[in-house]
Order: structure tokens, then sequence, then C-alpha cells
């Protein structure tokens, strides 16, 4: 059997793509797997002499408050976030009422925003609610800016099941709740996957937010201790590259586990 | 239907309907927390910030008089800001262009029939599920120009080919007394032949480390597209004689054009916003050379106090955002709305 040699071009580009994308990785795995006395930019690109996690038990001991944290943090907005995503798309399709959707356009506008520009109010806000540099108000600040996304992906979900169903309901006198508890809620599960991945990804990747909103150390969330680490001129460049591997870890995992629902809500979520 | 079973509908819809008009207002009822949510933090804040950027506001202490357009006028005499626009507009020109470059590229090729199509798939878009700061730590060891991609070449025998990365304070522009200089001043647009209107090279490495966060998600767009191309057409094309890259370049991209815009908007908002990787990366680099809006306006505001300048910018900020995306989002929506 021949195999064309086009084919095997194509599989080639593919292949060296495939590398190159994970060329940081590599780096990052072999950097923080080094013993202290290997770690030279010299030899960034070659293996370790053994397995040692040196790096990592210094990374980890840096950000495992932080990690913490980031869990705290990310736990709560991510179930709050589902739930009310689910309502608002639950309402906005199934029980729709003059201008829903100009609400839907309004809710949606905010998705797009630069959130610099509300950055000042939401500091001052904070301050005067006794929430600035909280965990609950950092929860509270990704509840509220995960409502124009959370609200669209639901709202798609919904769109698909049959209004017919809903109606008959209807007609038998089920109420709003009735309807939601016994019709939606039980076929909602891949639409609640695909949102608090989402949800959970953008939240535990959260910078911006994170780092104005909370100045003291031991309440900061593991990506701004990450940069911090990252920027400290004491801390050794391995234990840096640990400590990236270890933050990102969470996601990762989310990514390889669920990579079907994260595509779906990247789809989704395409336009942030 | 008997009368019986008649009557009883028409009671049982009567009943329906009293529910329902109860049920309305349940159902605006359950909304109405998310309206005010996003009314005061969305709409309310935009607004509050629009107050702080006509305001005098320059310390700790809020100062809401009232200064009329003067922070604007400052903000785009600042030499700054006006370095901030360049790299802008230069970091989302390469950045959307490299995007949407490799994207194609890869989803053209994996739409072949490949084998581990769905292997290839996941590697090209894992870096999307990682934060912008961890990128930026680990791009910024790779384009150290003392380590990483440096060190590859070298072992490579490539030594000529060490590069500066974002160390790189180089800006290339056109001079004013080249000979490029001089045809522009003679067509009378000689200002552009200026620093301000130039390439930082230390931006490159910036756009290298999101193009290989974002274009695997590109990729995804133009494969969904792609897929969405009836095989009819291109099978009529092959009959014709054409090869699988007339296809490609005269069936499939045309039909695609919707899915290159809708790219394009999101990448070109995404980069008019970049923040976090900037930070952990570059920071401000070599004179400004990789310093962004964003990163400027957090640093005015939060470690400088000039709360009216950060404002200001991030109003500016918004506006853009707002010209890119307001069209956007009502052409998709009306399209929504058709089919």
């Amino acid at each position: 059997v021949s195999v064309p040699w086009s084919r095997v071009a194509i599989y080639g580009v593919l292949t060296a793509f495939a590398l190159l994308y994970l060329m940081p990785i590599y780096v990052l795995l072999v950097t923080g797997l080094k013993s202290f006395d290997e770690v030279s930019l010299r030899q960034m690109w070659d293996l370790p002499s053994g397995l040692h996690f040196d790096s990592f038990k210094d990374a980890f001991k840096a950000l495992d408050s932080n990690l913490a944290n980031s869990f705290k943090m990310v736990i709560p907005a991510t179930v709050i976030s589902c739930f009310l995503g689910s309502i608002n798309g639950y309402i906005l399709t199934k029980w729709r009422f003059p201008g829903s959707d100009v609400l839907f356009f309004f809710l949606l506008f905010g998705m797009f925003i630069p959130y610099q520009s509300v950055l000042i109010p939401l500091v001052e806000t904070m301050q005067r609610l006794h929430l600035y540099g909280s965990l609950w108000g950092l929860v509270l600040t990704h509840v509220v800016y995960g409502i124009p996304i959370t609200t669209l992906i639901f709202r798609n979900y919904y769109t698909n099941v049959p209004t017919d169903l809903v109606e008959a309901a209807k007609i038998d006198g089920a109420s709003l709740t009735g309807i939601y508890t016994q019709i939606i809620f039980p076929l909602s599960l891949p639409g609640f996957v695909v949102v608090a991945i989402w949800q959970f990804t953008s939240i535990w990747n959260d910078f911006l937010f994170a780092a104005t909103i909370t100045s003291n150390p031991g309440i900061q969330p593991v990506t701004v201790a990450l940069n911090n680490l990252a920027g400290s001129y004491i801390v050794e460049w391995n234990v840096q590259m640990a400590g990236a591997l270890i933050a990102a870890l969470p996601t990762l995992i989310v990514y390889v586990v669920l990579g079907r629902f994260f595509m779906r809500g990247l789809m989704a979520g395409a336009l942030r | 239907m008997t009368t019986v079973t008649r009557g009883r509908f028409r009671s049982r819809a009567i009943h329906a309907f009293h529910v329902l008009t109860s049920e309305r207002a349940t159902a605006i009822g359950l909304i109405v927390p998310s309206f005010f949510a996003v009314l005061i933090f969305v709409y309310g804040f935009i607004a509050w910030s629009a107050l702080v950027s006509v305001s005098e506001w320059d310390s700790v202490r809020p100062d809401y008089t009232y200064v009329g357009l003067d922070n604007f006028r400052d903000l785009f005499q600042n030499f700054r800001f006006q370095i901030d626009i360049r790299n802008t507009v230069v970091f989302t020109l390469f950045f959307v262009v490299a995007c949407l470059a490799l994207g194609f590229i890869l989803a053209a090729l994996l739409d072949r029939g490949i084998r581990g199509e769905g292997f290839f798939r996941s590697i090209y878009l894992f870096p999307m599920a990682v934060s912008f700061i961890v990128t930026g730590v680990v791009w910024r060891w790779l384009l150290a120009p003392r380590a990483g991609v440096n060190i590859l070449a070298e072992k490579a025998g490539l030594s000529s080919l060490k590069y500066e990365w974002y160390t790189d304070p180089d800006v290339v522009y056109v001079h004013e007394s080249s000979r490029l200089g001089e045809a522009l001043d003679a067509i009378g647009v000689g200002f552009l032949a200026d620093p301000n209107y130039g390439i930082p090279l230390a931006m490159i490495s910036v756009v290298i480390a999101a193009t290989w966060q974002m274009s695997g998600f590109v990729m995804v767009m133009y494969l969904a597209g792609l897929r969405a191309i009836p095989d009819e057409l291109k099978e009529a094309a092959r009959m014709d004689g054409a090869t699988e890259m007339q296809v490609l370049r005269h069936v499939s991209l045309p039909l695609l054009r919707p899915v290159t815009l809708a790219a394009m908007i999101i990448l070109g908002h995404q980069s008019l916003k970049i923040f976090d990787l900037v930070v952990s990366m570059t920071q401000r680099g070599p004179g400004f050379a990789t310093d962004v809006p964003a990163l400027f306006m957090f640093e005015t505001t939060f470690q400088g106090n000039h709360f009216a300048r950060g404002a200001s910018i991030s109003i500016v900020m918004l506006l853009t955002v707002s010209i890119l995306i307001i069209p956007y989002l009502w052409w998709s929506l009306r399209r929504e709305a058709r089919l």
C-alpha cells in the first residue's frame, strides 16, 4: 500500500505544530522536575537526571493557601452562577414576556465591556459594603459579571428543549416552579456542565478582579500569588515554573476530563 | 368531542389563564435580581466611571468637581498613552492576522479526514484552558534573551538568529530623512515618519504568547465552519477539475467569511482589553514598548491614585470596544431572529 506523499506531509505539519504547542508544557515539566543544582538556563531543554519534586514542594508551600483561596472563591461562585443562569435562561425562553428580548440584549452587553470601565466604582462599592479585600467580594463580583454569559449559554440550551412540552404543562395548570423542577431541571445536566466548566475556568483564571479587590496576600487567589511569585527576584525560576504548573493544573484537569463540554462552552461564549 | 369534555377543557383553560398571569409575575420576579445586578454593576458603574472621568479626582480622596473633557484632552497628549495606542494597534494587527492564519491552516489540515483528529485538536486547543498569567510566566522564560528559544537556536547552530525578544527597545519606523520618509512627506502624510507610527519589536514576543493561547480557538471556529459547508458544493468543484487547494480557495474560503468576521471581532476586542498577559510577561517593556492602555489604567489608578485619568482611559477603552461589538451584536441577533 503506498501512502501518498501529501498525506505524509499533512501529518508531518500537524505533528510539528503539536510539538510547538506542547513546547511550553515540556519546559514547565522538565524544569519543575529538576533538582536545584541541575537548574541553569543553559540546560533549560535537557531532561532532568531523575524525578526531583523539590521545586514543586517549594512552589506548593508558597501557593497552598492561595490555591485554597481560589477553590473557596470558585466553587460558590460557580454554583450560584449556574443556578442564576439556568433560571434566567428558562424564563427568557419559556416564559417570554413583552420586552424579554430587549432584556436579553441588555444583559448580554455586560459580557463584552472592558472591566476596567467598572473597576473604580466596583472598588468604591466593595469598600462601602465591607466586602473589599474579601473572598465573598470576589464571589459577588464574579457572579454578577457572569450573569450575561451564563444566561446566554442556558438560553441557547433551553431553546432546544421543545416548547410544546412546556406549553402542555402550562395548560395542565403546572406552575412555573413546577415546570422547572419537573421538566426543565432534569433535562439541564449538559447545560449545567458546560456553564460550570466555563465559569470554573474563567473565574479560576481571572487576574484583573482578584488583583483589584484583594490587596491582602492572605486572601489572594492563586493567579495573583503566582504573578507575585514570578515577579520576585529571590524566587528561583524552577520554582516559578513549578508554581505555574500547579496553578494551571485544576483547569487543565477539567479540560482533559471534560474537553467535549469545554469546547461547547467555548463556542457559546465565543464572544468574550 | 362531547360537551362534557369541552366544558372541562374550558374550565381548565380559564384556570390556566389565571395561573399564567400570576406565573408571569413570578417569572418577572425571578429575573428582576439579575436585571438589577446588571443595571447597577454594568450600566450604573459605567455611568459612575464616566462621572469620574470628567472630574478632578486626582488623589486618595474622591473629588467630583466637574472639569469637562479636560482629562481626555490631557490623555491624548500624554506621551505614555500615545505609545499605548501605537502598541495596541500593532498588537491587534499582528495578533489577529497570526491567529486567523494559524487557525485556518490547522483547521484546513484537520478537515482532510485525519486519523487522530481529536487528539491533534485537543493539543492545539489546550492553551485556552490556561490562565494568561501562567502563559506569561512560561513565555517570559522561553523568550528570555539568555534562555529558552535562543539557546535552542544556538544548539541548532543558528546563533545568528538570536533575538532580543521582549527586551529589545527598538522601534521599526520610517525615518524622516529616508527616501520613503520624504515620499510620505511629499504626499502630505509626513507625520507618519515617526516612532509613534512604528512597530515596537518587543511587542512581537507578546503576540507570540497570545497567539499560542488563542489560535486553537480560531481553529475550532474554522473547523465548525468547514464542517457546515455542504459536501456537494466541494464535490461539484472537484468534478470540474479543481484541486484541493482551489476548492479551499474558491469554495470554502468565501463561505467562511462570517466565521472570519466573528473571529476577527472576538480577537480584536480581546486585544483591546489585553492586560494579564502583559502584566505577567513583560510589564511596560523597554521604553514602554509593551505597555497597553489596560496596564496604564491599572497603574495610574490604583498605584498613582490618578482616578480621573484612570477613569478616562477606561472610558476610551469602553468606547473602542463598543464600536466593534455593538454593530456585531446587533447583526448576529438579527441573523438569529431571521433563522
